[in-house]
């Protein structure tokens, strides 16, 4: 059976299935909000909280050897244009999707490294969820450790943030679920033995236990609508990124928690 | 890239003082019983032993198997008898073999 | 990424999901016997006694993949009354055996961490083997709970 097969049952047989749902999904109240880290359970709360235990960390330190590496027909590294990631990348990835004039659109944090790895580095751009594009992406993004997610305010991103939102709001695949009906509608409620969380992507990339390895927001979307029973879109896709930025907007103020520890 | 090793011993202790050593290892702990998605057997690929020498002298080893978790986390005590050298390996399948080394001052 | 517990567990848990019943077909996996001989493998004949060994897993766990374990023994652990061994054995596991660690006077206190994979809800042991021979053990029972949001391998 296909962990889809096995999502769908489990959703099949929960009192808040499909049929039985409240119709109109309401935004979470700001101050209602809750990072998964709540649900988590004492031992992985220490997991995420010590840098000395927590699996992410691994990836975080490849993360710094590759933004000190030359790399590409440019000879240069990351550093090498970029200086101290620790204050050169400072509340980066918390603005993040930002957008990109040239795209006209915007880009998420994996596609903005990947972006100057090719124009600026003139290397191969990492393969999406590669080791060493998770790597970099989470170094990055640590340095916004503790830092508030930015409200998205670019009149730019109004269009694609009202995209992501339409997305997150509309019914899909065999089970016509949306992600409202379970991230906003009944958020704390158990979906078999998880707790079904507010969807806030305070901590990406994240180390997902049931993974055994650090991912991505895209890969941890991809996993959901294929729970929905929908066809997920390809890594890189525009429809991702809208969704990406939704939820960082929907987040607007938590604080980042890269590398976070999730089950 | 090859493993990344996380140590975490007390740069400093006083003589005699017991301490606390962390350590984790990046390693896919690919446990042998797992089959890829066309039901082909994804051969064994864990870690299988781990030893903490200090200052030569072996204090600590342990046999893994394959339920120990992927990126493998293990922690232990030591008396910290002198300054010197605290030196890690792993081994495992396919010729794995991983070392780290942490320094410690003893006052 | 794959699936990291083996596929019939999982096979098994929506299979019981679906039907309540829990008839169905598994491949070789540690049982309650094969603990027992993994523990007899280890620890030779020795009378394992409850006591003095403390085993911390958490009753309930999130995800089978990384469970926070922790062991620690009551033992002055001097050169004339030390821990040599501890060990952890699993009964529903594919395999019994866990980890073995291996200490020693110099080690001040005997207690040790690391993170285990467990395939489903079943009885966790730990046992250690002190240096006057006599052993020492100490079990858990762990419920798994079944997730719901597991992934395709991609």
């Amino acid at each position: 059976m296909t962990p889809a097969a096995r999502f769908a049952i489990v959703i099949a047989a929960l009192p808040f299935a499909a049929a039985a749902l409240p119709s109109p999904a309401a935004e979470i109240p700001l101050n209602e909000r809750l990072s998964a880290y709540e649900d988590m359970s004492r031992d992985n709360k220490a997991m995420q909280d010590d840098d000395t235990s927590n699996p992410g960390i691994l990836a975080v330190l490849d993360g710094e050897m590759v933004w000190s590496t030359p790399a590409g027909a440019s000879g240069r590294s990351c550093a090498d244009c970029h200086g101290d990631a620790k204050s050169s990348m400072k509340s980066v990835a918390a603005r993040y999707p930002a957008f990109d004039a040239a795209a006209g659109r915007p880009l998420d944090l994996e596609q903005r490294i990947n972006l100057s790895r090719e124009k600026d580095q003139k290397a191969q751009p990492f393969a999406a969820e590669s080791k060493e594009l998770l790597a970099l992406t989470a170094y990055v993004a640590m340095q916004s450790r503790g830092e508030p997610i930015a409200a998205h305010e670019d009149p730019r991103l109004a269009p694609f943030i009202d995209k992501g939102r339409a997305l997150f709001n509309a019914r899909q695949g065999q089970l016509n679920l949306s992600c409202a009906q379970c991230h906003d509608d009944n958020w704390g409620k158990s979906l078999a033995g998880n707790v079904v969380p507010q969807a806030h992507p305070t901590g990406y990339p994240i180390y997902r236990l049931e993974w055994q390895s650090i991912g991505s927001l895209q890969r941890r979307l991809r996993n959901c609508i294929i729970g929905m029973r929908a066809e997920p879109y390809a890594y890189g896709a525009p429809e991702y990124v809208d969704m990406e930025l939704y939820l960082m907007w929907r987040a607007r103020g938590m604080k980042m928690e890269t590398p976070a520890v999730r089950p | 890239m090859a493993a990344r090793t996380l140590i975490n011993v007390p740069p400093k202790a006083k003589r005699g003082e017991i301490i606390q050593i962390k350590t984790l290892i990046s390693h896919i702990m690919e446990n042998g019983f797992r089959s890829d998605n066309i039901g082909k057997p994804i051969p064994r690929d864990i870690i299988t032993a781990f030893t903490c020498a200090y200052n030569g002298e072996k204090i600590f080893e342990a046999t893994l198997y394959p339920a120990i978790s992927a990126n493998p986390f293990i922690t232990f005590h030591t008396v910290a008898t002198e300054s010197g050298m605290l030196a890690f390996q792993w081994t495992g399948d396919n010729g794995f073999s991983q070392e780290a080394t942490a320094k410690i001052t003893v006052e | 990424m794959t699936d990291p517990t083996p596929r019939m567990n999982t096979t098994r848990r929506a299979f019981l999901t679906v039907t309540g019943a829990a008839l169905v077909v598994r491949p070789a996996k540690a049982t309650p016997a094969s603990m027992a001989a993994a523990i007899r493998q280890a620890i030779g004949e020795t009378h394992v006694k409850p006591g003095r060994i403390k085993l911390n897993v958490p009753p309930l766990v999130e995800n089978g993949n990384v469970v926070a374990v922790s062991v620690s023994v009551e033992s002055p652990m001097t050169e004339k009354d030390y821990v040599k061994t501890i060990h952890i054995f699993t009964e529903k596991n594919p395999q019994p055996n866990v980890i073995s660690f291996r200490l020693n006077a110099r080690s001040g206190k005997a207690e040790v961490q690391t993170r285990i994979r467990l395939a489903d809800t079943q009885t966790v042991v730990a046992i250690c083997e002190m240096s006057d021979g006599s052993c020492w053990s100490d079990k858990v029972d762990v419920i798994l709970t079944l997730s719901a949001c597991l992934e395709d391998p991609i």
